[in-house]
């Protein structure tokens, strides 16, 4: 996948993460896409919540080692 | 999803500031408008000559719970005060000086953080507020 942008979310706790995002999501124009790699276990539940609610979609996710990584797609 | 979140802050401690920011931090990510409106202890935190000191904790936390702040703030977590100006800058936060508090506390807008946007009183607050949630902390 191309990613226009990659944010790394590591070591930061709630709310950094999806505010971290909602500041990429910003630069991207329509359709292009973001990947994020955090630490904050609820972020799995907040990057849902945060895509349901802003339109953006969460076109991929998985989890190793301790990270998360979600990969969003600009509305 | 924009139905406006009102949060009242009354309370000074530097947890419950947390939970404020975080909750305003949070709303506005989600594309929520934000209204604060500070009272009391709340406000006086946001005094410009000491709103990044140290506002002490709730009582219920204990020797513990001040180790376990501590211990957050040193492994580097955005303090209340940074999470409140990331909120701002990403979203609609708007974040109002209770006009009776700030009688009783002998405050002028001069004396506080230009986080504050401006002062109101309790009726334009529940105008703004509208229909949408209030949250009391």
């Amino acid at each position: 996948m191309d990613f226009k942008l990659k944010v790394d979310a590591s070591g930061l706790s709630c709310p950094l993460p999806i505010l971290r995002a909602t500041q990429g999501i910003k630069t991207l124009q329509s359709g292009e896409l973001m990947e994020v790699v955090a630490t904050d276990p609820g972020s799995v539940k907040d990057f849902a919540a945060w895509a349901s609610s802003t339109g953006n979609a969460l076109v991929e996710q998985d989890s190793a080692n301790g990270k998360f990584r979600f990969v969003l797609r600009r509305k | 999803m924009d139905e406006t979140v009102s949060i009242v802050l009354f309370s000074g401690t530097d947890d419950k500031l947390m939970s404020a920011a975080t909750l305003a931090a949070g709303a506005a990510a989600l594309g929520k408008p934000v209204k604060i409106f500070l009272q009391y202890w709340g406000l006086r935190a946001f005094r410009a000559d000491g709103i990044t000191g140290d506002h002490g904790l709730a009582p219920e936390a204990g020797p513990a719970g001040r180790a376990a702040v501590d211990a957050a703030a040193k492994a580097g977590q955005a303090s209340w005060v940074e999470t409140l100006r990331a909120a701002k800058e990403l979203g609609e936060v708007d974040i109002q000086a209770c006009s009776a508090s700030m009688d009783i506390l002998k405050l002028k807008q001069s004396d506080l953080d230009p986080l504050v946007d401006g002062v109101e009183g309790v009726a334009a607050f529940y105008i703004n507020a509208g229909e949408g949630q209030i949250v009391f902390i």
